[in-house]
């Protein structure tokens, strides 16, 4: 099971400046919130699917069963 | 991943977020949802007093597989207006609390920041039973 520092660690390599706080009571149900340059003039949906994008097929909703996400750019 | 020329599953889909102007891709009903963030969902949509098609993709697993291939997201819930991805239900939930839901769904922006209620009103429309169409 993934550790909110991991998932943290992930988000942050993924998306190159991007500031990421992970917090998780369980290991499986994680909050997220990231902030990216990247982001900007991007619609919400856009900003979730570039960090969706990081993990793997089957692991949201698999090991990692829930990622609530907020997104900001920065 | 391949392409498959053949496939009504996805055609389906296509054509239920095609005709109906708001529709949720849920777990569970709205009468029942059987996750969190689905009832969550459900909630927004029900205090900005929306009718909204929902479908319930545990009845097949296909659905949900075909439904992300789809829209390019990979969690449920979905939810579509006027065949857009808004979004699931962390996107929703931060537009109700803007009053960009309202706006988004053509409702009268008075409930937005309310807080949520913790069970929806059941939508008006009838459960879209996707599977009912598989072969």
């Amino acid at each position: 099971m993934p550790t909110a520092a991991e998932v943290k660690a992930r988000i942050e390599s993924g998306i190159p400046g991007s500031e990421a706080d992970v917090t998780s009571d369980d290991n499986v149900h994680f909050n997220a919130r990231v902030a990216a340059a990247e982001f900007a003039g991007l619609s919400l949906v856009e900003q979730h699917r570039l960090v969706y994008a990081i993990f793997d097929e089957g692991e949201l909703g698999g090991s990692i069963h829930a990622l609530a996400l907020t997104t900001e750019p920065r | 991943m391949t392409d498959q020329p053949e496939n009504p599953l996805r055609d389906a889909l296509a054509d239920a977020i095609a005709s109906n102007e708001v529709i949720l891709f849920m777990k569970g009903t709205p009468e029942q949802p059987m996750c969190g963030f689905s009832a969550r969902t459900c909630a927004a949509l029900a205090a900005t007093e929306t009718e909204f098609a929902a479908v319930d993709v545990l009845a097949d697993p296909r659905i949900r597989q075909e439904l992300s291939s789809l829209s390019n997201w990979p969690t449920i819930p979905q939810l579509f207006v006027r065949g857009e991805l808004v979004g699931g239900a962390d996107i929703v939930g931060q537009m109700y609390e803007s009053g960009e839901l309202a706006a988004v769904l053509g409702a009268p922006a008075t409930t937005g920041g309310d807080p949520l209620p913790e069970t929806a009103e059941p939508g008006s429309a009838p459960p879209l039973q996707i599977e009912n169409r598989l072969s």
